[in-house]
């Protein structure tokens, strides 16, 4: 107001005030948003992301997702989690397995550190609000079920990262290239699987060197295509583009096939 | 239309037939009084409610709706509670004037309110210079915020007394130049001559078409502020005042301060529709015989109090609706913007009157 003259701001100020009068003269006639809560506790609904109570979802098999590593534990300001775990040996190698996971919902401040840092995205809150208890200690639970383990990954990496360099060559990204160092050191990491895992990167490199050789194909074409017509610039541009297309995927499938053998020795 | 003259002169001379004349004039006054106090009541219970509710509608809220249905007995638990309340004296205050304010307030309150035309005839204080009166009485409940600041020893107190002091006499001014501006255009001070002059030629914000429209929009954000009301309610801004000048009264000392402030609020209102809207003038169209003759049936006392209604309507939209000013920016809207304009527009309304510029 200070740097507008008398009159523009006396205008501006009107102007303004008319726009707020108009926003809640709107809102006189808009639906309530009031919740009559206990007589309507059956049909209310929370919106999704309520924080309400962490939990951790089972799946029909009596699964969950936790592989106990505490990450949720150290990132809780409260002290809210405790993570109790043990190592077991699998198949000869030595595993931690989830006994159990403590949740005090009396200390929780539902800050969402914990579902944020979850690497297995195990945990989560549910839209629960009714959630007094007569003592301190009902409100300690214990939040993976009885006789429940942790989900088994049918090899848990691979699928979801093995045809992403495939994926990313076809669309002819020079990302390609780059996505395979993180598919590489994914490898050991299962060892059971290994064998599986390495063929199935194999088929990804293969079908990637198949794709840089289809484009090297469609870019011959334009090329001869181009020729056919010499005055054409457009085509000629396209042919242009297609051929270093095809030279960046055949480098990538190339890259990745080299990554690939080493990673099998 | 319904004169009510009909049912007071027929009171009075049945009293007269057989009470001596000091008799009747007694048993009239307390007849009225009653009456007085019962639609004081009667709307201030019903304003309370309406606040609540039109507040809750403007914020996208439901209101009170847990006591009774639609929350009906609301007010009247309110009420309950608040005659309950411990009245509670502290040390170091002046006892004589801090029970003394409240009654100021509310009786500046109640004369005033005595004031509105309900009615042809329905009409409790009315003289020639009745505007003049309404001006002047209305001026005493500011004594009494005054005093309840200062006698409860209290800085809040005394700091809310002060800006309500140098808010309500500041905007006094205001109100008087546009009470001037519409007396400039009916040529007469009297409540139910302005009411019945509306029902012959038209309503007052019609005849004075475009100064009447801009001093009816000054009036009813000068009335917010002569109420004590929000965006103008800094006398009593609880998150720096707590609750400014009736901080330390309790029970009903404080629930008269409330009273008071809901029915200064429908005081205003009701002057505002009496002065621009035609009071309880029915909404006569020349020229549609049909329609003013179905009018004319609806009793005066209805469509005053529509109108009522309808200004308080506005008021809550506006209360609800801007953030609350701080005490500078308050005096310079006075003093700077408001007292100007109102000025102009007296100018611009004696302008409009002389050289017969207004629609009749």
């Amino acid at each position: 107001m200070e740097n507008k003259s008398y009159f523009s701001g006396l205008f501006s100020g009107i102007k303004s005030l008319c726009t707020g009068l108009k926003v809640t003269g709107r809102e006189l006639f808009t639906k309530k948003v009031t919740e009559r809560y206990p007589e309507n506790r059956k049909t209310n609904e929370l919106p999704e992301r309520f924080r309400g109570v962490l939990v951790m979802p089972h799946n029909e098999k009596n699964e969950h997702k936790c592989i106990g590593c505490g990450i949720c534990e150290m990132q809780c300001p409260n002290g809210t989690i405790k993570v109790e775990s043990e190592m077991v040996e699998v198949d000869g190698k030595k595993k931690k397995q989830l006994v159990r996971y403590i949740y005090d919902h009396g200390c929780c401040m539902y800050c969402m550190l914990c579902t944020r840092a979850c690497p297995q995205g195990a945990i989560t809150f549910a839209p629960e609000y009714e959630c007094a208890v007569f003592s301190r200690e009902a409100l300690i639970m214990q939040l993976n079920q009885p006789d429940s383990k942790c989900e088994e990954k049918p090899a848990p990496a691979k699928p979801a990262v093995a045809p992403k360099p495939a994926a990313a060559a076809a669309e002819s990204q020079p990302v390609a290239g780059n996505a395979t160092p993180d598919a590489a050191p994914a490898a050991p990491a299962a060892d059971s699987a290994a064998d599986e895992k390495m063929a199935k990167l194999m088929a990804a490199a293969k079908k990637a060197a198949d794709n840089a050789a289809a484009e090297k194909v469609a870019a011959e074409e334009a090329a001869a295509k181009a020729a056919a017509a010499p005055d054409d610039a457009e085509l000629k541009a396209a042919a242009e583009e297609a051929a270093a297309k095809a030279t960046k995927l055949a480098t990538a499938a190339e890259n990745f096939a080299k990554k690939v053998a080493e990673a099998q020795q | 239309m319904f004169d009510f003259n009909i049912v007071t002169q027929w009171l009075d001379t049945l009293l007269m037939s057989f009470l001596p004349a000091w008799a009747t004039v007694l048993i009239e006054c307390v007849l009225v009084a009653l009456v007085i106090i019962t639609l004081y009541a009667v709307f201030a219970i019903v304003m309370i409610y309406m606040e609540r509710k039109v507040c809750a509608w403007f914020q996208c809220r439901l209101g009170p709706d847990r006591v009774g249905p639609w929350g009906l007995l609301q007010v009247f638990c309110d009420v309950l509670k608040m005659m309950t309340k411990e009245i509670v004296n502290f040390r170091n205050t002046d006892q004589l004037l801090h029970h003394v304010a409240p009654f100021l307030v509310i009786t500046a309150s109640m004369t005033t309110f005595s004031c509105l035309p309900w009615n042809k005839g329905a009409q409790i204080i009315d003289f020639n210079v009745g505007v003049f009166f309404f001006l002047a009485i209305s001026s005493i409940g500011v004594v009494g915020i005054l005093l309840a600041g200062w006698s409860a020893n209290n800085k809040y107190s005394l700091i809310g007394a002060m800006r309500s002091g140098a808010q309500i006499i500041s905007y006094e001014l205001s109100i008087g130049m546009i009470m001037l501006a519409m007396i400039c255009l009916t040529g007469t001070m009297s409540f139910s001559e302005i009411c019945q002059q509306q029902e012959n030629l038209g309503w007052n914000i019609i005849r004075g078409h475009v100064p009447a429209v801009l001093c009816f929009i000054l009036y009813l954000i000068a009335g917010n502020a002569e109420c004590n009301r929000g965006p103008f309610d800094m006398p009593e801004a609880e998150s720096e005042l707590t609750a400014g000048y009736h901080t330390e009264y309790s029970g009903m000392d404080f629930g008269y301060y409330y009273l008071a402030e809901y029915m200064n609020l429908f005081i205003c209102a009701g002057i505002a529709a009496t002065i621009f809207l035609g009071g309880w003038a029915a909404p006569l169209v020349p020229g549609w015989e049909q329609w003013n003759h179905i009018m004319l049936y609806v009793p005066g006392a209805v469509w005053f109090v529509l109108k009522v209604f309808f200004v308080l309507m506005l008021l809550l939209w506006e209360r609800w609706t801007f953030p609350r000013l701080r005490i500078d920016q308050l005096l310079t809207l006075e003093w700077k913007y408001m007292l100007p304009m109102t000025m102009t527009l007296l100018v611009v309304m004696a302008l409009c009157v002389s050289f017969g510029f207004v629609w009749n």
